[in-house]
């Protein structure tokens, strides 16, 4: 067969299709539009906390972030009380969550017999669906008492005076407080970054993990060293995005975390979130002053979250570049 | 391709035995279940010490499934069963006591694809034999370089061990896994299709490599390579349908098969 026996390639023929065209330049234009109105949505919300904000943060300045005096009735509002009980809640709540999620997914992916996997692994999916209402009640009501009881009081009766443990343990016995709020927050992060760890290391290969295995790793080896540096990337997205829930968690917290606006003394102590102080007060604000100030703690949050963000972005780049 | 029903069929079988002095591994009547699927057939093969055998035949004819039960690589999936005997050194690796983190360190494996950890070339060596050795850093960088060495890796990576072994190429990779599975000195070596991903050269250092392995190593290599399997191995198994059907010495199999089906097999009428 020579070349020549073939006849010359026809120009690739489209039927002049002006429908298709239109059809794709609406899709486009569709596209773009969507992606525009989130970014004016984001644009607008950040515009309008920084103007109804504008009356407090003017009056305070800088200090505004570094004062932790909240007085609505002398019209004084510091916001370094909420900040701190945001930060120190959702971390303690990451530290808690982080190996009992890390735990439950290695179980459900390397341990758990056959049978129960999908049972226990919906159970996992369906607690993180409850709503934060729901946690805030049953925190109240049922774990407060109990934390009270057991944890509380015989903490803070074995505490020698002095000593390290008297000043973390400080507070009224009631249950509620620093610490019951972050256990809280822990356990309705928990499921989510259990579940989404879960489906990570399910995208491990079979044969990357036999392979560990077949050198005599045993189990824990296998996890630790191999599957889990395996979806790091993914891992540290999964504990960004369940620490950007429990920095912003409003309901659950407000109802178990004693909502004082003094600055926390102890893991006991009463304190508030910049969420629960802006779910408590809003509606009671009365001066503009006042009511600018809770709009300036949204744009704290705001602000928070967004350099968490920007934080896992960082990591997952450096890890990126690592691997 | 045969029309008979399976169940019904019975293979015409040839089974040469070794120097019974120098077995390494002797699988009897080796049944294996996938759930309900019964898909090793009262396989019995004796693997000769440092010498290599070839496991070949069409796909599915459970091959691969024989070399995932030498290390019982099986039991990490729940409904998959090995009955009869497998015994290394004297001992049955099938009994309800063997220690299986320990037997995989003496029966090493390396896969179709390579598997590097997500860690340092270095590392990736030097992983195995963490588990079982605590050696210093000097016999340490030793026991790398002699096993990147021995899997023909050395003088590519010996100027980068701590980059990462996910950003070798394809047959690098490959070859890195061999290294990690002989840093451990292992008794056995598994090789499960190893150059089934690789290009021709890579899997020509491959085979060389394989060849010097036998040296120290007792070695089973499935493969889809004819030509593979007469080039490095010393002993061949053909296998149908779950079944052992010629067993012998490569150079008889490939030159004399003793079955109508292996000589089918091998002159490529079937598979």
């Amino acid at each position: 067969m020579s070349e020549t026996t073939l006849p010359a390639a026809a120009p690739a023929k489209r039927r002049s299709a002006p429908r298709g065209a239109l059809i794709g330049q609406i899709f486009e234009g569709l596209c773009f539009g969507a992606a525009t109105l989130l970014l004016a949505a984001l644009g607008g919300i950040i515009v309008s906390l920084i103007v109804g904000g504008w009356p407090a943060l003017s009056k305070f300045g800088v200090g505004f972030l570094f004062s932790a005096t909240w007085n609505p009735v002398t019209d004084v509002y510091g916001a370094a009380g909420p900040i701190v009980g945001t930060l120190i809640t959702a971390a303690l709540a990451l530290v808690l969550a982080l190996p009992i999620s890390g735990g439950v997914a290695f179980f459900l992916t390397e341990l758990c017999p056959a049978p129960l996997r999908r049972p226990i692994g919906t159970a996992v999916e369906l607690l993180a669906g409850i709503p934060s209402i729901v946690y805030g009640m049953w925190g109240l009501f049922v774990f407060a008492p109990l934390f009270a009881r057991w944890i509380q009081l015989p903490l803070m009766s074995a505490a020698k005076p002095g000593s390290l443990l008297e000043t973390l343990t400080t507070g009224i016995p009631n249950g509620s407080g620093i610490l019951p709020a972050s256990i809280i927050l822990a356990i309705m992060i928990l499921p989510f970054m259990a579940a989404t760890l879960r489906e990570l290391l399910l995208t491990v290969p079979a044969a990357v993990r036999e392979s560990a295995y077949g050198l005599g790793a045993t189990t824990a080896e296998v996890v630790l060293s191999v599957t889990l540096p395996y979806v790091r990337q993914g891992a540290i997205g999964a504990v960004m995005l369940g620490l950007g829930r429990a920095l912003g968690e409003t309901m659950a917290v407000t109802f178990i975390i004693g909502n004082s606006h003094a600055f926390p003394k102890s893991l006991f102590d009463s304190g508030s979130t910049i969420a629960s102080t802006i779910a408590n007060e809003f509606t009671e604000a009365t001066s503009p002053v006042h009511t600018a100030a809770l709009i300036s703690l949204g744009l704290v949050l705001f602000l928070i979250t967004f350099a968490v963000l920007g934080l896992a972005r960082l990591l997952l780049r450096q890890q990126g570049a690592k691997l | 391709m045969n029309t008979l029903n399976p169940a019904v069929e019975t293979f015409e079988t040839s089974i040469a035995d070794v120097d019974r002095a120098h077995v390494k591994v002797d699988v009897r009547n080796l049944n294996f279940y996938y759930g309900k699927t019964h898909s090793l057939k009262n396989v019995s093969i004796p693997i000769a010490k440092n010498k290599a055998t070839a496991l070949i035949g069409p796909s599915g004819c459970g091959k691969s499934t024989l070399l995932r039960t030498l290390n019982r690589m099986y039991a990490l999936y729940p409904g998959q069963r090995a009955e009869g005997e497998i015994v290394l050194d004297g001992e049955n690796v099938l009994g309800p006591r063997t220690d299986l983190a320990r037997l995989r360190a003496r029966v090493g494996m390396v896969f179709q694809k390579p598997t590097p950890f997500p860690m340092s070339i270095y590392d990736n060596v030097a992983f195995g034999v963490r588990l079982y050795e605590n050696l210093s850093k000097a016999d340490m960088d030793a026991r790398v370089e002699e096993s990147l060495t021995r899997a023909a890796l050395w003088d590519e990576v010996k100027d980068k061990l701590s980059a990462p072994g996910l950003g070798l190429s394809g047959g690098q990779q490959q070859r890195l896994c061999v290294a990690r599975g002989v840093a451990v000195r292992p008794e056995v070596l598994l090789l499960d299709e190893p150059t089934s991903a690789l290009d021709p050269i890579s899997s020509a250092k491959l085979e060389e490599t394989v060849t010097q392995l036998k040296n120290d190593h007792t070695i089973v290599i499935v493969t889809h390579n004819l030509g593979q399997a007469a080039r490095v191995s010393d002993y061949t198994g053909f296998m149908y349908l779950g079944e052992l059907v010629e067993f012998g010495p490569t150079d008889e199999l490939f030159t004399r098969p003793a079955t109508k089906r292996t000589s089918d097999y091998i002159t490529g009428r079937f598979g």
